[in-house]
């Protein structure tokens, strides 16, 4: 367990030390959220409709900028051989590395969409929908995307093959979580969405960090 | 038997374009792939003499 | 040991396993061309006029087939990928990347005729309807394990990685088939879906049977003739390559 805090702090500390790319993604979000009223037009109606699938969407591929960091810079200077020659199991230490990419690139997402989603004239309640979707999806978002990162560890066009890799096996993730939001604008009950949403991250938290563990012992063979 | 002629056959009921378009893109794949796949055959085969010519001019 | 067992293994090595499949693909060139033959004489001189979409319907003996072979190919490539990982047997990683592209272009022939289905019956090109959309995620799961086993230039590290990639997709599969199909119920209006045939002439179901089997010793054959053009590419160092009648002459 202390491995697991340990690996999270560390993370932490080296995101503090380099808060750039943290705010780089996060003013992605917001910039490319406002580019869909420059494409669509401002009809409230319109945009109101639009607003969840728009900024889970945005949520999705500001998260995915991110991903290449979690594991590229350890490689690079060796720190992620080292953690696989450590006495505590590499899962719980990928682990760990998952949870502190969520705290830095997912979290601020989840807290910053409220604030955006009343660009885009979203009521109070379809607000707490948005953020509990997003609270439940952000997650999952870094769990499948550490797989992606694992594998494609130190190769060639490694960013854009990396989103090629991920962004299919975020749709269930999409559906769901804008899924919810919509359903609840629509007047219908959205727990459903939001319990497949959270069936999803359980199911993930189980495979992910295993399945990136395997991938990350492969590139570094 | 469903056709009275070859014009029938052709005009498929009115949905000939995408009969006959689904069909030519099926067709025309299924002929390019094992097309290719020998042309990758061929093309290994050609390097993989090249190789043992070029050994054996050196060993010469 | 059992020595009927030995003997099986023996065609694990991709050296054995070169002229086995030489020998096999004209076998597979045969019965597909037979299959076909049959499957589409069905599909065109028996199958009957369908009484609601008339002859653009006879789209779906290519249609279905290749939708059916992009499923069952993504399975087995999967499932040859886990062996190699499992096993580390090179011929299994081979025989998935020489899938591979046969099952992305059922996936495209899956979603070309599935738009050209969809174009006279519903007016648009695309439809969103649940299975042409999984299809097309499929698809580009199909690209993502290509784009990236191209990307990585150790042929080992590639399959390995490849496999795992290929095993996330399947179990993705269901999980993406299923979110796609409440995404599709929650926003059809009173549509019916693409697929939906009211009724299933005897006809009609044998005459795509048929041009699946057709399909299916296809894509063995074009497999088969890919993994012999792989075993050289990534066999090259070794002795037997070189002593092949092929390269000596």
């Amino acid at each position: 367990m202390s491995a697991f805090l340990t690996v999270i702090r560390r993370d932490l500390l080296l995101a503090m030390r380099r808060k750039n790319e943290m705010l780089t993604a996060l003013f992605f979000f917001v910039i490319v959220v406002s580019l869909f009223p420059l494409g669509i037009g401002p009809e409230p109606q319109l945009l109101k409709k639009v607003a969840p699938g728009v900024l889970w969407v945005a949520a999705l591929l500001a998260s995915m900028l991110s991903l290449n960091r979690m594991f590229a810079t350890d490689y690079a200077d060796g720190t992620l051989e080292q953690l696989t020659l450590s006495a505590s199991p590499l899962g719980l230490l990928v682990a760990g590395k998952i949870a502190a990419h969520w705290l830095t690139s997912g979290l601020p997402l989840v807290l910053l969409a409220p604030v955006l989603g009343l660009q885009f004239d979203l009521g109070g309640e379809a607000l707490a929908v948005l953020v509990a979707a997003l609270l439940l999806g952000t997650p999952l978002l870094s769990l499948i995307g550490a797989i992606g990162a694992a594998l494609t560890l130190g190769v060639r066009g490694g960013g854009v093959l990396l989103s090629l890799l991920v962004l299919p096996l975020y749709i269930p993730a999409l559906i769901f979580g804008a899924g919810a939001v919509e359903a609840h604008v629509a007047g219908l009950a959205f727990a459903g969405h939001l319990s497949l949403l959270a069936a999803l991250l359980v199911l993930a938290i189980f495979f992910a960090p295993w399945a990136t563990t395997a991938a990350l012992r492969i590139a570094l063979e | 038997m469903n056709w009275g002629s070859p014009a029938e056959f052709f005009a498929m009921g009115g949905y000939g374009l995408y009969v006959w378009g689904s069909v030519i893109v099926c067709i025309l794949i299924m002929v390019m792939e094992p097309i290719m796949a020998s042309k990758r055959q061929k093309n290994i085969l050609r390097a993989l003499r090249r190789e043992r010519i070029a050994e054996d001019l050196d060993r010469q | 040991m059992n020595n009927r067992l030995i003997k099986w293994f023996k065609y694990a090595s991709p050296q054995s396993f070169y002229p086995l499949a030489g020998r096999m693909i004209p076998w597979f060139w045969a019965l597909a061309a037979v299959f076909g033959v049959i499957g589409l004489w069905i599909s065109f001189f028996v199958a009957p006029t369908d009484a609601v979409q008339g002859e653009g319907y006879r789209i779906i003996f290519l249609h279905v087939p290749a939708s059916w072979m992009s499923m069952f190919i993504y399975l087995v490539m999967a499932g040859w990928a886990g062996l190699g990982l499992a096993l580390n047997t090179r011929l299994s990683g081979m025989m998935a990347q020489a899938l591979a592209p046969t099952g992305a272009l059922m996936a495209f022939i899956s979603l070309w005729t599935g738009a050209f289905w969809g174009k006279p019956m519903w007016g648009t090109w695309w439809v969103w309807d649940a299975r042409l959309t999984s299809e097309l995620i499929l698809f580009f799961l199909y690209i993502g394990f290509i784009a990236l086993q191209a990307a990585i230039d150790d042929a080992r590290r590639a399959d390995k990685a490849g496999a795992i990639l290929a095993l996330v997709g399947v179990v993705n599969v269901p999980i993406i088939y299923f979110s796609v199909k409440w995404w599709n119920t929650l926003h059809q209006g009173a549509s019916v879906s693409l697929m939906k045939s009211p009724s299933m002439a005897q006809t009609m179901l044998w005459g795509m049977l048929v041009m699946a089997l057709c399909f299916w010793m296809y894509s063995i054959a074009v497999a088969l003739m890919r993994v012999r053009a792989i075993i050289l590419e990534r066999e090259t160092q070794t002795e037997w390559v070189r002593e092949l009648p092929e390269v000596k002459s």
